[in-house]
Formats: C-alpha cells, structure tokens, sequence
C-alpha cells in the first residue's frame, strides 16, 4: 500500500471532484457544533470539527427509511424499497470506524439487512487519524479505537501542510486517483507521519480504571448492583443516548397510509431501548418496566451482549452518550463504579 | 431492485372463525398453494398492510397443512385488532416461519406432558397435532389444558377429541366456572397432583403467560423432570423477526432467533426471562 501525500489547499478541489459524482457526506458546521450531512458544497467540509452530535450512522442507518410500499386496493402488491445511493462518508474519526466494524457484523449477517447491506455496498469510507482528544468525554484509549488499521478505503491523517494518505482498498485507490495533486510520498513524509502518529499517542488519557477487556466478565457480575436503581431513578428515558450512539441500531417498523388511503408505505425509524414502549407487548406486559432496567440493559449491550455475539464491544468510547444525557449519566462513572465495587475495591 | 428483508409476501385469508370471545382462527394461504414450511412453535410476522405487523405463532401443524396454515390470533392490540375485522378473501402479509420450534426429534420415544395455559394453546397446538398425527412414535400423551373460564378454552371440539382418545391422557380445568360447565374447576396446577409420571423419560412442554409459567414451572420441576427436557415459548415484542430490530432481547437472548422456544436450562439463569 502506497502512501500518497496531498496538500490541504488540494482537499476542497478533490472534494469538488468527487461531489460532481456522488453524494458525499461529512462533518459540517451547525451552529457551534458539527453533524454528518450531504455536503452542499466541498467547502462546507469541516476536517477540524472535534466530534458530531449524531454518528456517521446516519449516512449507513438513516433515522427514517422506507423499506417498502403496497397498494390498498382490491388487488393489493407489495414492493421493495432499498434507499440506497452511491456515497463517499468522508472524515469519520477511528471511534466511529470501529462503530461501522461493528454495524456491519451485525447488520450485515445472519441474515443481512438488504437495507444496509446495499448502502454499506455503495458507501466509500475516508476515515481521518484523531491527533487531539476531542473533549474530556472521550476515552478512545480505553476501548482501543483509538487508531484503525482496517474498515476504512481511505486514511488521512494530517501532517501539517498536507494530509498523508493510505488507500487500503481498490475503491480508496480510484478515490485518491480523483485528487488533482496527490504525491507519492517521500522518506521524509514517512518520517514525519511516524512522529506524528507517535506524538498524539501521549496526548490522550486513559479514564477506564481497567482493561476494557474485562468489560464482559465485569459486567456479567453486576446484574444485581445497585448502581441501576440509582441511574434509573436519575434517568428521564428519553433515548437520546442510544440515538447519538455510534453502534445503537434497533428500529421501530411502522405503516403509513396516504390520505386517499390508496397506498401505504413501511418505515423504520431508530427506536430506543430507553423508551418505556420499547419491550411491551400488545397484552400490556412491559418485559422491561423498570428505567433501572433499561439503564442496565444499554450497560450490558454496550459492555457484554455485543461482544458475546459480535466479537467487538458495542462501546468505541466516543462520548457521545456522556455529552447528551441531560441528567449527567455517565458511562465511564458507571464502569469504574462497578469496577471498584464489584472486584473487591469498594465497599458495596 | 433487490427485495427488502422486511416486505411480506401477499397471503390470502380462506376463512376466519371466531372460537372464542377474543380469538379467531384465520386459515391462510399463500398464492399457488405455496407451504409455509413451518416447524410446530415457530412463529410469522403478520402484516394487516396500512396498519402494522405483528408476530403470531402458527396454530395449526405441518402435518395437517393441505396448501394452508392457521393463526389463532387474539384481539388485543392495533394490528389484530384490525386482523378481525377482516375476512374470507381479504389480504394480508407473511413473512417468516422465524425463530426456533419445539424439539420434535428430541421428543421421539419419550413420554410427553403438554400443559397450555389460555391462549398458550395456540402455539402447542402445533406441536400436539403434529405429535398425535405420528402417535406410534411418542410414549404417553399427558394434556392439561387450562384457561379462565370455559367460553375461553379454545379449540374446544378437539379437547373433547383428545378426552376421548384412549392413547391420550387429556384433563381439563378452568380457573372460574359457570352454569355451562361441569368439569374441574381451579387453576392449571391443580391438575398435577393426580399425574404420575417417569421424569426420567418424559420431556414437558408448557406455553401460557408469564405468571403462569413460574407455578406450572414448580409442579413440572417437582414431578423430577430435568431442566433440558422442559420447554416454554416466551413472548416478547417483535418488529423484525430476524435479530436487528433490539426489542425481543432477553438480556443477551435475542426471542426471535434463539427462541421464541426456550428450555427451562437455557433460561433459568437469565433475569429478564421469567
């Protein structure tokens, strides 16, 4: 794999480039903070935003999809709907590529989800080497995603004046062919991605008190911990850790009839374990009442049940959940206070 | 255009029979005599289109299948509720079988203790038909039914038929009686005490709700029946059936796909499940 170097004044033209082609999706400004959205135009690409509100997700898993819609009348049909278009997701930072790592395993297989297997299958991913924290809610170091060597087509990492890429697929290849400029880097540009790489290294502190590796055996000894009643009376269940959650994709399906009541359309929108429907039968019996419950219920799947199945934790430690939780739920908190009171450190 | 995982195939309704004051059993076909292919205790997502789709355990066996297959579906929420009102050449959408049956094969040879709890009966039934059309290949036959109160035991005319059999041990009991009934009165438990059995060659097979499984579970536990031969069928909500969607999830058990039929071994230690 060729190491390719670009000057910064080459993004905006190389962007331009690809937007006359496809859609591109990137981190944009939106009042003081960054999301993932269509670019409008290639300057509205921010490579300096710190984190997003949403995770690139959304250009994988949209909130709201279609998936299929029938006619009402005597002799009715049904039709697919995939919702798919030729995509580079450009910008995503390593927390969030371990994120897709982790969607693909579960989305893709056993049995694939048509859905996003076909937008995954037509989606190029330019991911971007984090060299600064980018608040105190992070801790990518912790979960390991502080740095990737796979899940990407294209990697950038910025070296100063110009951005050092490596293209790990065929499709990243052709990608950085469409960038006017681009240069076979020197010695001397790998020297100085080396040190660059070595010298962010320090620059991020670890916050888990453990290897999160233990994360699985540490949380199949908490079931019955107190923090859940704690957090749960704390928590105001409404969703909005699970929605900016990188790796969070359960979905609600639902019907929707036109006014003629002609034609009806099936939709899936992000649900929320957090939400009190969520596991509640048509009978009444909600199967996880408790807030306490569905606290503990998003600790395990970020902690344990995704990895169990998945090879990979469902948490990458990008803060997001910490940043938005209204009541200050916090998960690094949670995990070291079960650490320090479940392995003989603490007084509970 | 490749094919949604989430868009139903277009069923036909052949006839819907109201068979107890909120059931009705729907026999259902699909286009070209095409069979579901079901195993006993799995379960389809069932589509009224324009309203929603919900999951229903198939009734009827694979053994009386004849090109169609039947949902014993009670009133209760948005999608059955709008499910009744349709009838004999209405459509509706399938997808599945999903999920995991009752273990037939394992249950070859060996004595078998069937006890459906109200509509629990609609998922069993399945299995006890399909069981009753191979009876040389079973041991004992040992049926408790129970439900509320009598105009809520459903398929009555085929308990009075397993009553009858000679090669079938069937009891009968609901919870509060009236003037039409004059057989056993209590809940499902009571039926146990007057059952012997050998626990070493009997596998037990219990499907109602929740509250009942933790009283029928004791009296199966204490007749000696080991963990692995008991089998319950959970109820949880679905919106994919295939494992994405998140709401079936049992603590680590995805309802869908590892069930929605559980041994009693594999769920005994598993909070979220009883």
């Amino acid at each position: 794999m060729s190491l390719m170097i670009l000057q910064k004044d080459a993004l905006v033209p190389w962007v331009e480039a690809l937007l006359a082609e496809q859609r591109v999706v990137g981190p944009q400004a939106k009042g003081p903070k960054y999301v993932f959205g269509p670019l409008a135009r290639a300057d509205r690409l921010r490579l300096d935003y710190d984190t997003t509100i949403l995770p690139p997700k959304v250009a994988l898993q949209p909130p709201e999809e279609r998936l299929a819609k029938y006619g009402l009348s005597a002799k009715p049909g049904v039709e697919s709907i995939i919702e798919a278009e030729q995509t580079v997701l450009f910008g995503v930072h390593t927390c969030d590529l371990h994120a897709i790592r982790l969607l693909d395993a579960a989305l893709g297989a056993d049995p694939p989800d048509a859905h996003y297997l076909e937008r995954r299958g037509q989606t190029t991913i330019v991911s971007l080497e984090c060299l600064q924290p980018c608040d105190e809610n992070s801790f990518c170091k912790d979960m390991g995603t502080l740095s990737a060597d796979e899940g990407y087509d294209v990697h950038l990492t910025d070296v100063g004046e110009a951005y050092a890429a490596s293209a790990a697929t065929d499709r990243g290849r052709a990608l950085l062919e469409k960038c006017a400029g681009a240069r076979e880097a020197t010695d001397q540009d790998v020297r100085q991605l080396n040190e660059t790489l070595g010298a962010k290294w320090p620059r991020f502190q670890r916050r888990l008190l453990f290897d999160s590796a233990e994360l699985p055996a540490l949380l199949a000894t908490a079931h019955d911990h107190p923090l859940w009643e704690e957090l749960g009376r704390r928590c105001f269940a409404c969703g909005s850790c699970t929605n900016v959650c990188p790796t969070c994709y359960c979905f609600n399906v639902t019907d929707e009839v036109d006014m003629l009541q002609a034609e009806g359309v099936r939709k899936r929108r992000w649900d929320s374990c957090q939400l009190d429907e969520f596991a509640r039968v048509a009978g009444g019996e909600n199967f996880r009442e408790a807030r306490s419950s569905r606290q503990r219920h998003r600790f395990m799947r970020k902690g344990k049940y995704l990895y169990e199945k998945y090879g990979e934790l469902g948490c990458v430690g990008c803060g997001r959940c910490i940043r938005t939780c209204l009541v200050h739920i916090n998960i690094v908190d949670g995990f070291n206070r079960l650490y320090s009171t479940c392995t003989g450190g603490g007084g509970e | 255009m490749k094919a949604s995982t989430y868009a139903p195939d277009v069923a036909r309704i052949e006839s819907a029979a109201q068979i107890a004051p909120r059931e009705k059993l729907f026999t259902i076909e699909f286009p070209k005599g095409r069979s579901l292919g079901h195993g006993p205790g799995q379960f389809v997502m069932l589509s009224v289109l324009g309203v929603g789709e919900a999951p229903i355990s198939v009734s009827s066996s694979p053994s009386r299948s004849n090109g169609s297959f039947e949902l014993c579906v009670r009133r209760v929420g948005d999608v059955t509720n709008a499910l009744h009102e349709l009838g004999p050449g209405d459509t509706v959408g399938i997808r599945g079988p999903f999920g995991r049956g009752f273990p037939l094969e394992k249950m070859r040879g060996k004595d078998l203790l069937f006890a459906p709890g109200g509509l629990g009966l609609a998922p069993l039934r399945s299995l006890i038909n399909e069981v009753l059309d191979e009876r040389d290949a079973f041991g004992r036959v040992i049926i408790l039914c129970g439900a509320k109160r009598p105009d809520e035991l459903l398929f009555r005319d085929e308990m009075d038929e397993w009553v009858a059999r000679d090669d079938v041990e069937c009891r009968i009991t609901v919870d509060r009686g009236d003037e039409t009934w004059d057989g056993h009165v209590g809940v499902i438990t009571t039926l146990f005490a007057d059952v012997a059995l050998n626990p070493r060659n009997t596998v037990a097979v219990t499907v109602g709700p929740p509250i009942m499984y933790r009283f029928v579970l004791m009296e199966i536990l204490g007749k000696g029946i080991a963990e692995n031969n008991i089998y319950l069928s959970l109820e949880r909500r679905m919106k994919c059936g295939v494992g994405k969607c998140g709401h079936c999830q049992i603590n680590d058990l995805y309802c869908c796909q590892q069930g929605p039929v559980f041994s009693y071994a594999e769920i005994k230690n598993v909070p979220e499940a009883l």
